[in-house]
């Protein structure tokens, strides 16, 4: 069955939305039908979320009609959307952990019925839907494919005709996804219509009936997934053939001691509710990528602190080339060699007010030699800045833009390239792509894989298995704060991945209570 | 309906624009609240503002306006280095006593030798004594996590009650009579202060006051130092992760500030109130806040600033003489300046929008 063959749920008419300097959307059409899967599918900045958040009422258009059911449909607030029955799962949480499941989904109720009688839905809902939750338990103490289901199991209380989804699966282990995808395809066959906004191809191919693809805020393309290949569609999104890196030749390094060398790496986290780092162990010679996958909340965070020499150690924690640095703070480990990128952009890797000149000041400042007797070159700061943004394709109207009116995809691209133009030794990044385009993710993937042809000891933190099974030459996985032991790369398959990671969290618990 | 959205850069404009749009609302607001007093408004403004440089008694009050702008300046320098690396130092009216106290003593101690190295051990040990009373907040939030706002506010009552036995006891002129107060430093010319030319009102301590606005100047504009001091206000984890040891900043910041506000004690007690009295201090150390957030934490900025809110202190109290406003008045009316200046500053980084109903 295709798109055209259903009476259209939600039918969408050159819906456009601009906001200062930039086009969100520009006369978007396109419709969804009862009981259909529908994936929206574009780079970061294409303008999905723009449109799902007018579907939602979260974002009026500034121009065109949206019908839904037969009648017109112009949600002022999501009040009125949820009214009307649609409902929305984001992809950032809205849940408070210190409460139980049940209190969360009430919050979030027009009119919640009395406890005891929610509690008993919820298990009732869960328990159609195959999506295991205890109404009893604190969503702190929840893993992240959990605290989705509260949300889903949110929104089906409401019992929903149309239900958006943001980027569901960025937070789930393989076998998660699969129990998600079944919940889905239950309720499509129930009538209820999803909107589904993702960009990993091969989940759009097996989950969804149609894609509306969109590229600068237009439809450019509608397929039936299941007819194109995953490339086809990759280049329908960016518009440009895609390329896959390339590896250096590789190279014998003289044998020394491993550019980076972790040592039973124990700490405390430093952040509240964080994890604590438990014996982890690994090195990483010259010329190697080590990637490091698990779900977001087990202990990345904390490694990359304790790497970057943000959070100190003992001294023999952390060497490299034998030297203990496991004591020292980051200007030392710079001096040594390190540089690094932590996962979130704007705060950490970047002050969000500060130009990008002074934030390429932030960590360029020693190995680019910026500063002579503490005395701050700005003439060399600015150039170095420039040439980033040159070499890293950063779009800003120039150096001296705050850190905080780029585009996070921009952002990210500059904060990349300043690390990765510092002829470094060891070099330590945590979500590499997150937020950019398909096209610069891959040039980045590259720049990552020409620094290590050039003697560089790479460690990449990411959620993206694909991205990490393309780059990394060895796979390890963070759980709980333990690491597992770093296995090659070469003939790893998915299902193996996924046990490393832990499975389907809490299922067997969830089940019991069920 | 009006809401404010977040600009995507600071507005350059607003940002240099925002002193004086607030100095133009207080004059206004200020006025009503004149015209409600029952005296005429533009007087009242014109002897505030106008009078004490142009005046009848100009030739005097101009010298007054350094007087009083050095101590607000050199404060507020000192201070701004802490606010802008988010640590708040409330308490420099106690440093600024503890200065005054620490360089009297030197001098008082020595009395009456006559050596050319007793004034520079004075504003020595004067920095000092601002130094000390400023890393008690330090150290207690360095060690014990205190709030550094509570803990050098209620020091500022504690240095007062110091204040008050120094120049009762242990600091009192033997040769006074009885009556409080230590010895006059007008009267021991190795430890005075005296004004250097003539009618100015120049003294050592406005000549500090410059050097600490070009050197502040040169920290923020040029040095790693003043750029880690900026990132720990803006970004505190991006400073960790450049390098910055948060615990150092708040050393270094409560300890540059408070050596500040101690300079500018000895430097008033040797200079323009020669002497440790009970009424010592007039309250510097707080109205140099206002002066750092008037002059955005910029150090020419707060140059600028010092030296109007001298002014208003000068004219004000022209005014309550002349025109008999009271002093609360005027008080009120330098409080306005601080409110505006917040309140319209909320532009350099926000616009108004106007939206017609429903349409947000």
């Amino acid at each position: 069955m295709t798109a055209t063959d259903r009476p259209p749920l939600l039918a969408v008419q050159g819906v456009t939305k601009a906001y200062p300097g930039v086009v969100a959307n520009a006369d978007v059409s396109f419709s969804v039908g009862a009981g259909e899967i529908h994936a929206l599918l574009g780079e970061n900045g294409a303008g999905k979320s723009t449109l799902v958040k007018m579907i939602y009422g979260l974002v009026k258009p500034d121009s065109g009609t949206m019908t839904l059911r037969g009648a017109a449909y112009a949600p002022s607030e999501p009040r009125a959307a949820r009214a009307s029955g649609v409902a929305m799962v984001f992809q950032h949480f809205s849940l408070f952990e210190a409460l139980d499941v049940a209190e969360n989904v009430a919050l979030g109720m027009e009119n919640p019925p009395p406890m005891r009688e929610l509690a008993g839905r919820i298990r009732q809902v869960s328990q159609d839907y195959g999506l295991p939750l205890d109404p009893g338990r604190k969503v702190g103490d929840l893993s992240a494919g959990e605290r989705q289901r509260v949300e889903i199991v949110r929104c089906l209380l409401q019992d929903p005709k149309l239900l958006i989804m943001d980027e569901p699966t960025s937070v789930l282990t393989p076998q998660e996804v699969e129990i998600l995808f079944k919940t889905l395809r239950q309720l499509a066959s129930e009538g209820t219509a999803i909107l589904y906004i993702s960009h990993k191809l091969e989940e759009i191919r097996s989950l969804c009936d149609a894609a509306t693809i969109l590229r600068r805020g237009r439809v450019v393309a509608t397929c039936t997934p299941r007819d194109k290949t995953a490339r086809e569609m990759a280049e329908m999104m960016v518009g440009a053939v895609l390329s896959p890196p390339e590896r250096g030749a590789r190279r014998d390094w003289p044998a020394t001691a491993p550019a980076l060398q972790v040592t039973n790496l124990s700490a405390a986290s430093p952040i509240p509710f964080g994890t604590s780092l438990k014996s982890i162990s690994f090195s990483v010679g010259r010329g190697q990528v080590l990637g490091i996958a698990g779900v977001a909340g087990n202990g990345q965070d904390e490694l990359m602190l304790a790497l970057s020499g943000e959070l100190r150690t003992a001294p023999g924690m952390v060497q490299s080339f034998g030297v203990a640095l496991g004591a020292k703070g980051p200007n030392t480990r710079r001096r040594a060699g390190f540089v690094a990128a932590p996962e979130d952009r704007l705060g950490h890797a970047a002050a969000p007010d500060m130009s990008l000149v002074e934030n390429a000041l932030l960590t360029g400042a020693i190995r680019k030699g910026l500063t002579r007797n503490g005395f701050i070159d700005w003439a060399a700061t600015r150039d170095f800045a420039e040439r980033v943004i040159k070499a890293y394709d950063v779009r800003t109207p120039g150096s001296g833009v705050a850190a905080r009116a780029l585009s996070g995809g921009n952002l990210q691209k500059f904060v990349i390239g300043r690390e990765l133009s510092q002829s470094p030794d060891v070099i330590l990044i945590n979500q590499p792509t997150w937020g950019v385009d398909a096209s610069a993710a891959a040039a980045i993937r590259q720049a990552i894989l020409d620094r290590a042809a050039d003697g560089a000891a790479v460690v990449v933190i990411s959620q993206d298995l694909d991205e990490l099974l393309e780059i990394a030459d060895s796979f390890a996985v963070l759980n709980g704060g333990r690491l597992s032991v770093p296995r090659p790369v070469q003939g790893l398959t998915i299902d193996e991945i996924g046990l490393m990671m832990g499975g389907a969290h809490g299922m067997e618990v969830a089940h019991g209570h069920a | 309906m009006v809401t404010l959205e977040k600009r995507p850069s600071p507005s350059r404009f607003w940002s240099a624009a925002t002193p004086v749009v607030a100095v133009a609302l207080t004059m206004l607001a200020g006025g009503v609240m004149f015209a409600l007093l029952g005296k005429n408004p533009a007087e009242a403004i014109r002897t505030i503002f106008w009078d004490p440089l142009f005046g009848e008694f100009a030739w005097y009050l101009r010298g007054q306006l350094l007087v009083k702008a050095g101590p607000l300046i050199l404060i507020a320098i000192g201070l701004s280095l802490g606010f802008r690396a988010g640590i708040w130092n409330i308490g420099a009216e106690g440093q600024y006593i503890m200065g005054a106290i620490f360089g009297a003593s030197v001098g008082l101690a020595v009395f009456p030798t006559d050596n050319r190295l007793i004034f520079p051990a004075m504003i020595i040990a004067g920095a000092f004594g601002g130094w000390l009373w400023g890393m008690i907040p330090a150290i207690l939030k360095t060690r014990f996590n205190t709030n550094e706002i509570l803990v050098s506010l209620m020091l500022v009552y504690v240095a007062e009650k110091i204040l008050s036995k120094a120049a009762l006891g242990f600091l009192r002129n033997p040769e006074g009579a009885g009556f409080p107060g230590s010895r006059n430093f007008n009267s021991y010319p190795a430890a005075a202060n005296p004004e250097l030319i003539a009618g100015t009102g120049m003294h050592w301590g406005v000549v500090m006051a410059f050097i600490a606005v070009i050197f502040a100047y040169i920290l923020l504009q040029r040095h790693i130092l003043g750029f880690q001091i900026k990132l720990a206000g803006q970004a505190p984890r991006a400073a960790r992760f450049h390098g910055v040891n948060p615990q150092r900043m708040v050393v270094l910041c409560l300890g540059i500030s408070g050596a500040c506000a101690g300079l500018a004690g000895v430097f008033e007690v040797t200079g323009p109130a020669g002497q440790i009295s009970i009424d010592f201090n007039v309250g510097y150390g707080f109205t140099a806040i206002i002066v750092a957030f008037l002059g955005r934490l910029n150090p020419v900025g707060i140059l600028l600033a010092g030296l109007l809110m001298a002014l208003t202190y000068i004219g004000g109290e022209m005014a309550s003489t002349n025109l008999g406003l009271p002093a609360a008045a005027i008080q009120a009316f330098q409080g306005m300046l601080l409110f505006f200046l917040l309140a319209v500053d909320v532009m350099t980084n926000y616009r108004i929008r106007l939206f017609t109903k429903g349409a947000a």
